[in-house]
């Protein structure tokens, strides 16, 4: 049996094999714990510091949960209205074409009351990078129905399921967008396993690197768990996501540059 | 481009002294009366001359935000709309106000409430002048009465815009955005660089620096305790232009025994009306707030003292007539005549309400 190591040992520098990326500050993020959120920030920093672009990417938060993101972020970032990042973001990148953009919103941002500047921004071919966080929730305001609320999941204000017949269809936005001609890399993600955070980072670094291109608008979705919202253990609210949300939202990527 | 001398309408003065200005970016939306604004922009093609993009963007909300980005990087940018469209932007004026953003933005007012009509009007007074959108803020508001001010108004808005950090409106209204007057156009300023607008703007999102703090654009401050600082600095800053930047014209006021009172459009009949008046042997003067707010109130108040009325006139129900009852604190007679609808009064039946209102009152 191998000799576990002290807690002395692992601090010592032959014995790091990871550490916190710089383009994350030393604030607490906000978010609950086992929410996706932090492992998406730090997905999204560590390819920024990895290309070396901080002094030259500005962000975009938008009102939900994350709402402070600006605070975890080391680099430039603007706090918008409620679902209008993709139009900061449009005004931005085509004023300071060199500069990098990114919006990261979450469902009720992007798929309900900014649906109007998502659809625009990605038909225009906008050359910016959209991270959505899709947990069919509205975490920050308490656990309400969202856009991507799925047939039957309950909410405070579906607090008997969603019946689709009285409250409507959940949105698959991200298949939406990836129909129009302006976007480039349309992609669905996870960050519940180290294999999805993985798989998830190459697609950010992709459509940061196809925005340097000038490719046209990058799209990641990452369905992410709410275990607060959705009341359950962070352990329990990933195997919900697993058999719930994955087979309404597969995994996977949805449309790619074409060779 | 050399100072010139053109015929023009009021929106293309705008966009053209916009370009001129120097200004980096135009975002709008087609509504009429001033889509020409636009129109003449998208003609013109300023991005091939000196950069300025200009952007048809898919709602006055987004056209406002794209404002919203771009302003949060330094960037000296404006927007134009009507009064239905300038609804659907006061979100955005509030986020801009709470982030203290400089930005223009051109109303060209037609007839409400609701779609309205599309005839001037000066019925967005209150709206302009009072907040419009939610929270404890201001816009500076210029109220230009000519072409030629369209013009002035859009070089002296990024002025101030950025002098206060702060939005700048332009109440302009149907009748000033769509005739057609000679105008002198400045000559050409370029646009700043990047280090530049770094050097006036350092809490412009432009790219972290190495070595430096980040910036951040927001209006939110969860801790009520800070965020009453943020107010009473906004508060201080309004103050500040109440000291500094009030503008008014004074037209036969010296000897006026009567005042009329009168912005833009309104304004411009007044001045027939004033002439009518003297005609008639009635001392009438006119007083023309250029800024609404800040509001001329300390001349209002001086001529409290030796006017014996003092009559109101705007394309509205009533609005503006409010500043000025409190200006003047009761100690004059202040009545308001005012068409709506989209009409613009006619010069003698302002007299007519002058005499009937005022001076027969």
């Amino acid at each position: 049996m191998e000799q576990i190591l002290t807690k002395e040992q692992i601090r010592r520098e032959e014995n790091l094999v990871y550490k916190k990326t710089s383009v994350l500050t030393e604030n607490v993020l906000s978010y609950c714990p086992g929410c996706g959120h932090g492992t998406a920030h730090r997905i999204i920093a560590e390819i920024i510091e990895e290309m070396g672009i901080q002094d030259k990417t500005i962000g975009i938060a938008p009102v939900g949960c994350s709402v402070l993101a600006y605070k975890f972020f080391d680099i430039d970032m603007q706090q918008a209205a409620h679902g209008r990042a993709p139009a900061l973001a449009t005004a931005i990148k085509r004023l300071l074409p060199e500069k990098f953009v990114f919006t990261y919103q979450g469902d009720g941002d992007l798929a309900a009351i900014g649906t109007a500047e998502t659809i625009h921004a990605c038909n225009r071919g906008e050359n910016i990078t959209i991270i959505f966080i899709n947990n069919g929730i509205y975490g920050m305001t308490g656990g309400q129905m969202a856009p991507t609320t799925l047939p039957g999941m309950k909410s405070s204000t579906s607090p008997y399921g969603r019946d689709t017949h009285l409250m409507g269809n959940p949105l698959k936005i991200t298949e939406l967008v990836a129909q129009l001609p302006g976007t480039c890399f349309v992609t669905r993600q996870a960050v519940h396993t180290p294999a999805n955070v993985r798989k998830t980072k190459k697609a950010i670094r992709l459509a940061f690197e196809y925005q340097s291109k000038n490719m046209g608008l990058s799209f990641v979705e990452i369905v992410s768990n709410c275990n607060s919202g959705w009341k359950m253990t962070p352990l329990k609210a990933n195997e919900w996501m697993v058999e719930n949300m994955f087979p309404y939202y597969p995994l996977g990527d949805i449309k790619v540059p074409e060779k | 481009m050399k100072k010139e001398l053109r015929l023009m309408k009021g929106n293309e003065a705008v966009a053209e002294a916009a370009v001129r200005a120097g200004a980096d970016g135009y975002f709008g939306y087609p509504i009429t009366p001033q889509s020409e604004v636009l129109e003449y922009l998208m003609a013109e093609k300023p991005y091939e001359k000196t950069g300025m993009v200009v952007l048809q963007a898919e709602s006055e909300v987004a056209a406002i935000n794209m404002v919203y980005g771009a302003a949060g990087c330094g960037l000296m940018v404006i927007t134009s709309s009507s009064s239905p469209g300038v609804s659907l932007k006061q979100e955005g004026l509030s986020y801009i106000a709470g982030a203290e953003l400089p930005c223009v933005v051109l109303n060209v007012v037609r007839g409400g409430p609701g779609l309205g009509t599309i005839q001037p009007s000066q019925a967005d007074y209150f709206q302009a002048v009072k907040g419009g959108g939610h929270g404890d803020y201001k816009l500076l508001v210029l109220a230009p009465a000519s072409v030629q001010e369209m013009a002035d108004f859009t070089l002296l808005g990024f002025e101030l815009a950025f002098k206060y950090r702060n939005p700048v409106m332009l109440l302009s209204d149907g009748a000033i955005g769509q005739m057609m007057e000679k105008v002198l156009l400045p000559e050409q300023k370029p646009r700043r660089t990047e280090e530049e607008i770094r050097k006036q703007c350092p809490w412009a999102t432009l790219g972290k620096q190495n070595g430096k703090e980040r910036n951040i654009i927001t209006s939110l401050e969860l801790d009520s305790l800070k965020q009453e600082q943020v107010n009473l600095k906004l508060q201080a800053k309004y103050e500040k232009m109440k000291q500094e930047e009030v503008r008014y014209e004074e037209i036969m006021c010296d000897d006026a025994e009567y005042l009329l009172v009168a912005f833009g459009t309104s304004a411009r009949i007044c001045q027939k009306t004033i002439q009518l008046g003297r005609e008639k042997g009635i001392k009438v003067g006119l007083l023309r707030p250029i800024t609404l707010f800040p509001f001329p109130e300390k001349i209002l108040a001086k001529h409290a003292q030796h006017v014996k009325g003092m009559l109101v006139v705007e394309m509205n129900a009533g609005q503006m007539i409010e500043d000025v009852k409190l200006s003047t604190c009761g100690q004059v007679k202040v009545e308001h005549f005012g068409r709506f609808g989209g009409i613009i009064p006619s010069p003698a039946e302002v007299l007519q309400a002058l005499e009937q209102k005022i001076i027969g009152g």
